[in-house]
């Protein structure tokens, strides 16, 4: 596999506050990694970064060997924990604005045969995230779950190199958050993308990524807190689970259940 | 039960809502049938009867001078010049309302000028009209766009600048250049806005309106109310009083109406 995204050296500076210090690493294409840490610890600064919304005080970030502008384009998708979704249209039109910003320029819609294979490859992608029989519901009339869904649908829609995660299922009810949980699994295998995602849950981060980042501070001035910056203290590569599925972990989990009870 | 707990009903709150309207009403007759039993020329309180008499010879007898019916000259005279007014002001809130709360450099340039223009009281300005574009149609209606488009300029401008910042950043995200941002994602979710805006702009409107009217005019709602004003005719000018508060409510209940209709994302209706 491939390095998708390398960080060289780049830290984060507001005035003289530090939020990101000498941060060094590479994402492979691919991957899901998973970024936790402390609040305050820089790891909304961090997706800013690879999100464009920002660019590093110093060093530079590598997206394919280019330099990233810093600025947001169509090869990041991002879902972030609310308003990720346009309140003023339907499931279908939110989710086939990203095609309409693409081939109407000036009018920024789509007519005749061109809006309906818009719309097709939409329903499409509505179907697989789980919301083919709600296409005309505004988000107003959806379920947190629901809006989150169409979130990853209308971000996915446009195939980006890099999907980012802002705390996506922060909000949801448990249940909820495991149906979503399967969900982002099943869509990262199926579509071979690459995630990124922030969560406060270190359950969620170890279960679902290939890699764990953990952010945070390496040093600690009491009487200047703000002078060190937070770095990857922790960096854990997980065991590769691209062939794996959920199912196929329970069973594993039976069998060695059962193996204890034999022995015994 | 608690007061903050009782719901009204839907009939109920029609009986609730026209009783002090009714009562309204009836302490007005009483006044006025009071002072006519001690002088029946009274003027200051006219009786209905006299409302009606006088009304009757302005909405169907044409003017002897003009040849016009004189209740229905005025009423499209003023509402000719309102609905230029206001369709002004809504155009520019919505133009440049737009562009400086999506565009942080427009805002940078223009948002001081804005500023400053709304903080002039229209009325002191009014001499200013006049001189500057004479006493004519044009005077009138730039008092009402200069009286209320800055409000509704900054209204909208706080509204667009006020949306998410992550649907700004999704939108990029899903390519979308800074004209898409603008008329994609902050055009359609600031056009509800933009209706509550007309509405409650149409209070200083008419306010606007009818004092360019009282200064000089020939026709017009507010033109005629200060026209017999001379001759103590309540009997006119409660009627127009009256007729100006309903078409004033019309517009309003027409706006909420049409805003409910076209924006029904932006109302709460879910499940």
């Amino acid at each position: 596999m491939s390095t998708l995204l390398s960080f060289r050296d780049v830290w984060v500076e507001y005035g003289d506050r530090i939020i990101i210090e000498k941060l060094d690493l590479d994402i492979e294409e691919g991957s899901f990694v998973s970024i936790v840490g402390p609040s305050g610890a820089g790891k909304s600064s961090f997706l800013r970064l690879i999100l464009g919304q920002e660019g590093p005080s110093r060093g530079q970030i590598l997206m394919d060997g280019t330099p990233l502008t810093p600025e947001c384009g169509p090869d990041r998708g991002v879902v972030f924990q609310r308003y990720s979704v346009f309140p003023h249209l339907s499931a279908l039109r939110n989710t086939i604005l990203g095609m309409e910003c693409e081939k109407a320029p000036l009018m920024g819609r789509l007519f005749g045969s061109a809006k309906r294979a818009a719309e097709a490859e939409a329903t499409e992608m509505l179907s697989a995230v789980g919301l083919g029989h709600s296409l005309d519901l505004y988000p107003a009339q959806m379920s947190g779950g629901m809006q989150q869904r169409l979130a990853i649908a209308q971000a996915l829609v446009k195939r980006p190199r890099v999907l980012l995660l802002d705390e996506p299922f922060g909000a949801l009810d448990p249940g909820i958050r495991a149906d979503m949980h399967a969900l982002i699994r099943r869509l990262w295998r199926d579509y071979s993308l690459t995630i990124v995602m922030v969560t406060h849950d270190i359950r969620e981060a170890f279960s679902l990524g290939t890699r764990v980042l953990a952010l945070d501070k390496r040093r600690h001035d009491p009487h200047a807190p703000h002078r060190f910056g937070a770095t990857a203290v922790y960096d854990l590569p997980l065991r590769k689970r691209v062939d794996e599925t959920p199912e196929e972990n329970a069973a594993e989990l039976d069998n060695i259940t059962i193996d204890v009870n034999r022995n015994n | 039960m608690r007061l903050v707990n009782r719901q009204v009903g839907r009939g109920g709150r029609v009986l609730l809502g026209a009783a002090p309207i009714l009562l309204l009403l009836l302490v007005y007759i009483v006044m006025a049938a009071s002072r006519h039993a001690v002088n029946p020329a009274d003027k200051i309180l006219p009786l209905p009867g006299a409302m009606a008499e006088s009304m009757s010879a302005l909405l169907f007898v044409p003017d002897q001078l003009t040849g016009q019916l004189v209740f229905w000259a005025d009423t499209l005279a003023s509402l000719q010049r309102l609905g230029i007014g206001l369709g002004i002001s809504t155009l520019m809130a919505l133009v440049v309302g737009l562009s400086l709360g999506a565009l942080p450099p427009v805002r940078a340039t223009f948002g001081p000028l804005v500023t400053g223009i709304a903080v002039i009281p229209p009325i002191a300005l009014l001499p200013i009209l006049f001189i500057a574009l004479g006493l004519g149609e044009t005077a009138k209606v730039a008092l009402i766009v200069i009286g209320i488009a800055p409000v509704m300029i900054r209204d909208i401008a706080a509204h667009v600048a006020a949306l998410p910042r992550e649907q700004i950043i999704k939108a990029q995200t899903l390519g979308a250049s800074s004209w898409q941002v603008m008329i994609r994602v902050a055009l359609p979710q600031a056009m509800p806005r933009l209706l509550q805006a007309i509405r409650l702009s149409l209070g200083p409107a008419w306010v606007f309106l009818i004092s360019a009217e009282a200064i000089a005019s020939d026709v017009g709602l507010g033109y005629r109310i200060f026209l017999v004003r001379r001759y103590l005719s309540m009997d006119v000018i409660l009627p127009y009083v009256a007729w100006i508060a309903l078409l004033a409510i019309l517009m309003d209940v027409a706006l909420t109406f049409l805003s409910h209709r076209l924006f029904p994302w932006a109302h709460g209706e879910s499940h």
